[in-house]
């Protein structure tokens, strides 16, 4: 059984670890470097994103899995979890200036939609997905590709949501608030670690 | 435009509370804190007038913060910040919408607005957190809409005991539902004072729908870790870190306590040094009109 870790630092971990457990992977918890090499991917959690560069940097986990993922490890970050892969992190208002993964040429916006009360539920369309996706946006951020190697998988109203480069995914929801597992499956399959469904 | 976008809901509502988890929240009472607060790692901060300890040594009325006030903490911060109406103060939770806030406490710290009622919090938009000191109030809490709930330790005290009677009763009777047979669910709701379908849901899940912080009497990152395997999941932290001897330091070990609650060497690296915690009260000393967890029902 091939295992795939679930950054536990805080957020939304165990939600990850149920989809990946009904997909057969063994879940690995990681809070230190030192299991990092008996994973074959590595989800990020949505979570508080100025929690988790605080708690990677302080656990020394930021530098390894910033290696991994320049040398083509299958990493997949949702909302905090993108944020996290982002090279560029902005407020609406400021820049943040955080030590970070900065592994995707993506800019992330946080709070694009707005606090709390602009959270929202959308079905959305996603490139390798036939029928729609239950799009759980929570203080949401937009993700906006800074180069031709950042291809976007969906958008809403015309702001990317869900965007790949390479070995990295970012979404922008919570596909771990589902009890669907299409885009995980998505995920580990593009990254070889699943075989296509008939 | 979008037809099937949709705010506000449950899902979003509940959803949010479940990015909060291994995390911790932190009482603030300026911007300068609620920044101290972010950077040393804080998932969310709660806006108010006075911390707990406060409120206890000061007495008076104590009700919502003033919103001027609350406004120049959501301008600092860009992790979801809460603030705190009284019991059954529907008005109060109204403005704290209008401000949009990311969620409301609707806390027994402050003076209770109504003896009988709580606020009927699916009328709002945004999610609530509630105290319970155990199962039935849990579920009577969560069957009014809150979307979090948390245990009533005596805030203000710095003193974790009450905070841990509660999480296991709370706990303690969702493993004993879990293992109930299904023909005694309805006395059992009748019992605690439940709505069925909830109980019903404990039994056949094992735990709440939502999720359960620890709150109240939490001062040092052994209390935290304390919390977190007994089995919450995150906790609040009120006047125990800005009423010490060096906030940012016991702020940031409190933080590293909870991610990492399982390791003790780690919990004994992250203990040392942290200068002198707030002093606490023996909760047996303080008189019955002082209890807080008494508020509410």
């Amino acid at each position: 059984m091939q295992s795939v870790g679930v950054l536990a630092l805080q957020g939304g971990v165990a939600e990850h670890a149920t989809i990946l457990r009904e997909l057969n992977f063994n879940v690995i918890e990681i809070r230190t470097p030192d299991i990092l090499d008996s994973i074959s991917a590595l989800f990020l959690p949505g979570g508080e994103s100025t929690t988790l560069l605080f708690l990677m940097n302080r656990w020394g986990l930021t530098e390894p899995i910033k290696r991994m993922g320049e040398n083509g490890f299958p990493i997949f970050g949702t909302c905090a979890g993108a944020v996290l892969l982002s090279s560029h992190i902005s407020e609406m208002e400021h820049e943040i200036k955080q030590e970070s993964l900065r592994l995707a040429d993506v800019k992330a916006i946080r709070n694009y939609f707005g606090r709390q009360t602009g959270s929202f539920i959308e079905d959305i369309s996603i490139q390798g997905l036939e029928d729609t996706f239950r799009g759980v946006f929570i203080r949401a951020p937009l993700l906006q590709p800074l180069s031709e190697k950042v291809d976007i998988l969906s958008s809403v109203d015309d702001g990317p949501v869900l965007v790949r480069q390479d070995n990295l995914w970012l979404s922008s929801f919570h596909p771990e608030l589902t009890s669907d597992n299409r885009l995980h499956r998505l995920f580990l399959e593009r990254s070889g670690l699943l075989s296509r469904e008939e | 435009m979008n037809k099937t976008r949709t705010e506000g809901t449950w899902e979003a509502k509940a959803g949010l509370a479940r990015m909060l988890k291994g995390g911790v929240i932190m009482d603030v009472v300026t911007p300068e804190q609620a920044e101290l607060a972010q950077t040393a790692g804080a998932v969310a901060v709660m806006a108010l007038e006075r911390v707990p300890a406060d409120i206890r040594s000061q007495g008076g009325v104590a009700r919502m913060s003033d919103p001027d006030m609350i406004k120049g903490i959501q301008q600092i911060v860009d992790i979801p910040v809460m603030a705190k109406c009284r019991i059954g103060h529907f008005v109060e939770a109204q403005i704290l919408e209008a401000m949009n806030i990311d969620y409301i406490d609707e806390s027994e710290v402050l003076t209770p607005a109504d003896e009988n009622n709580h606020v009927y919090k699916f009328d709002f938009k945004i999610p609530f957190v509630c105290g319970a000191t155990n199962l039935g109030e849990a579920l009577r809490r969560i069957g009014e809409g809150a979307a979090m709930i948390r245990t009533k330790g005596e805030a203000g005290t710095g003193n974790v005991v009450e905070a841990v009677r509660h999480a296991r009763s709370v706990l303690g009777s969702i493993r004993k539902l879990k293992v109930t047979p299904p023909e005694e669910l309805m006395t059992i709701a009748k019992e605690m004072g439940a709505p069925y379908d909830l109980v019903k849901y404990v039994h056949e899940n094992g735990c709440l729908p939502v999720v359960n912080f620890a709150a109240g009497g939490i001062a040092t990152p052994a209390d935290a870790a304390l919390m977190m395997q007994l089995g919450m999941d995150g906790v609040f932290v009120g006047s125990g870190i800005f009423k010490s001897g060096n906030p940012e330091k016991r702020a940031r070990a409190i933080v590293e306590a909870v991610s990492r609650f399982n390791d003790p060497a780690i919990l004994a690296e992250v203990s040392g040094n942290l200068g002198e915690a707030m002093v606490g009260i023996n909760i047996s000393t303080l008189p019955d009109e002082e209890r807080m967890a008494d508020r509410g029902w």
